[in-house]
């Protein structure tokens, strides 16, 4: 793999000024998307900025009905932290569902939302949960956030730094992962929030989305049966050597079902 | 050149490295602990597992800068003086292993799951054995090795 510089920011001013620098150079986090597309060429920064030693980008709070992890938190810290488990059970059961144990070790938040794999998992937890998500320098709804394929609102040299997450009355997701790499065939997070119910898809589309339909059907009342028979149109749909549209339009039904059982079953009342 | 100060095996190792040498490369070239396995440097078979800072990582997909001031453990600090760690013995015990490629990732991924676990069911450690693949045993007997070595470890 070509080499590159290395720089080790200790503040979010720091990473920022490094990145605005130099255009070619990329932000690193926990390095389990990066290092790979580095290998493959995919990427070919002429700096890394590393953002591990940032202390600001660290930490889960509680604010009010809100749910603030830092950018820089770990997917098996999110997924073993017990406010999570408490306020966001579904969150916390996404989160120990990314790859592998290892990859949970290292993978991070921020790095996630900042690719938007649309096979990806936490985009999903973001719509769902009306997350709004803080930059270097602005925050912004998790919806303006994800504007389409692998691509988001973040201008050159602009930072995640956290995501506040709308803590549900009930919600959970479920995931069909692709058996070999791990990520969502298709995955559902069904929420329902003070403001109504939201149901949002990964894996299906080019990005994810927010499911209009199921929504309406489950405003109308959140019980088991509200989805049954509602499959989603494939138009849009990704078409590949895992999945064809048509079954990912299918899978996305069975998702949607699962995870309002799921949601039900752990209502907070 | 980048200077990477970190313990391994708790020996403290300082290098110049480039940027983009990965913590498996550190360990395996320039430290010489060649336990570590790369099998296929792409992220997805766990040959190369070792611990940074007691956690379970795929070092093939770990800068060595990024290991500043870590601790980390390899397979070769597993064991005491002239006995083999409990999970070592039980991977013996239990026919975990056939060509012992995978071992070293298997069994670090396992110490690190135990840890964190205590006793398991074999479902559960299968689940946690997601990031590992092994092309020889079927899996059986590295299961059975880790729910021995669990149970043993839960008292
Ligand atoms: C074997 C394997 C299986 C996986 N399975 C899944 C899965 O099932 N589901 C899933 O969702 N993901 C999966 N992933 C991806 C994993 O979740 C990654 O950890 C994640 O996508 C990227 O996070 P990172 O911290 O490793 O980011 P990095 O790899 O460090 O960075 C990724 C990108 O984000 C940028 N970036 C990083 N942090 C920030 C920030 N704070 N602000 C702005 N830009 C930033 C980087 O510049 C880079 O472009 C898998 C990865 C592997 C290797
Ligand atoms: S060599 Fe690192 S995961 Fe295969
Ligand atoms: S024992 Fe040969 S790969 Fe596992």
């Amino acid at each position: 793999m070509p080499d590159f510089a290395y720089i080790r920011a200790r503040t979010i001013a720091e990473a920022v000024e490094a990145l605005s620098a130099d255009p070619q150079a990329r932000a690193l986090s926990g390095g389990q998307t990066l290092i790979p597309s580095i290998k493959q060429r995919l990427a070919q920064p002429s700096a890394l900025v590393d953002l591990g030693a940032i202390a600001a980008l660290r930490g889960i709070a509680r604010e009010e009905a809100h749910l603030r992890v830092g950018a820089g938190m770990r997917h098996a810290e999110v997924a073993a932290d017990a406010g999570v488990r408490a306020l966001a059970p579904g969150l916390a059961a996404l989160a120990g569902l990314i790859g592998d144990p290892q990859v949970r070790n290292l993978g991070t938040l921020g790095g996630s939302i900042a690719t938007n794999d649309p096979a990806a998992d936490y985009p999903a937890a973001c719509l769902a949960l009306d997350a709004e998500i803080e930059t270097s320098a602005r925050r912004l709804p998790a919806e303006a956030f994800f504007t389409g394929f692998f691509e988001t609102a973040l201008a050159p040299g602009e930072i995640v730094t956290a995501v506040r997450f709308t803590c549900p009355r009930a919600g959970a997701y479920a995931k069909h992962r692709s058996p070999a790499s791990g990520y969502a065939l298709t995955g559902v997070f069904v929420a329902l929030l003070e403001a109504g119910p939201r149901v949002a898809v990964t894996g299906a589309g080019p990005g994810v989305f927010r499911w209009a339909e199921a929504e309406r059907r489950l405003a109308e009342g959140f019980t088991a049966d509200a989805l049954e028979g509602l499959v989603p149109p494939a138009d849009d749909f990704l078409s590949d050597l895992h999945a064809s549209a048509a079954y990912r339009a299918q899978l996305v039904a069975v998702m949607a079902r699962r995870a309002l059982a799921g949601a039900i079953a752990g209502s907070r009342g | 050149m980048p200077q990477v100060t970190l313990t391994v095996n708790g020996q403290a190792v300082r290098e110049e490295v480039e940027a983009r040498l990965l913590l498996s490369d550190l360990l395996r070239e320039r430290l010489r602990l060649t336990g570590t396995h790369v099998g296929c440097d792409t992220s997805q078979c766990g040959a190369c597992v070792v611990h940074l800072d007691g956690r379970a990582v795929k070092s093939c997909t770990v800068l060595a800068v990024q290991a500043e001031g870590a601790r980390v453990t390899t397979i070769e600090g597993l064991a005491g003086e002239g006995a083999l760690h409990p999970v070592q013995a039980a991977f013996r015990e239990h026919h975990g292993l056939q060509c012992g490629f995978c071992t070293p990732g298997m069994i670090m991924t396992a110490v690190d799951m135990i840890a964190r676990h205590g006793a398991m069911d074999r479902a559960t450690i299968r689940r946690e054995l997601e990031g590992n693949l092994c092309r020889c045993t079927g899996y059986h007997g590295i299961v059975s090795a880790i729910e021995a070595a669990s149970r043993e470890a839960a008292g």
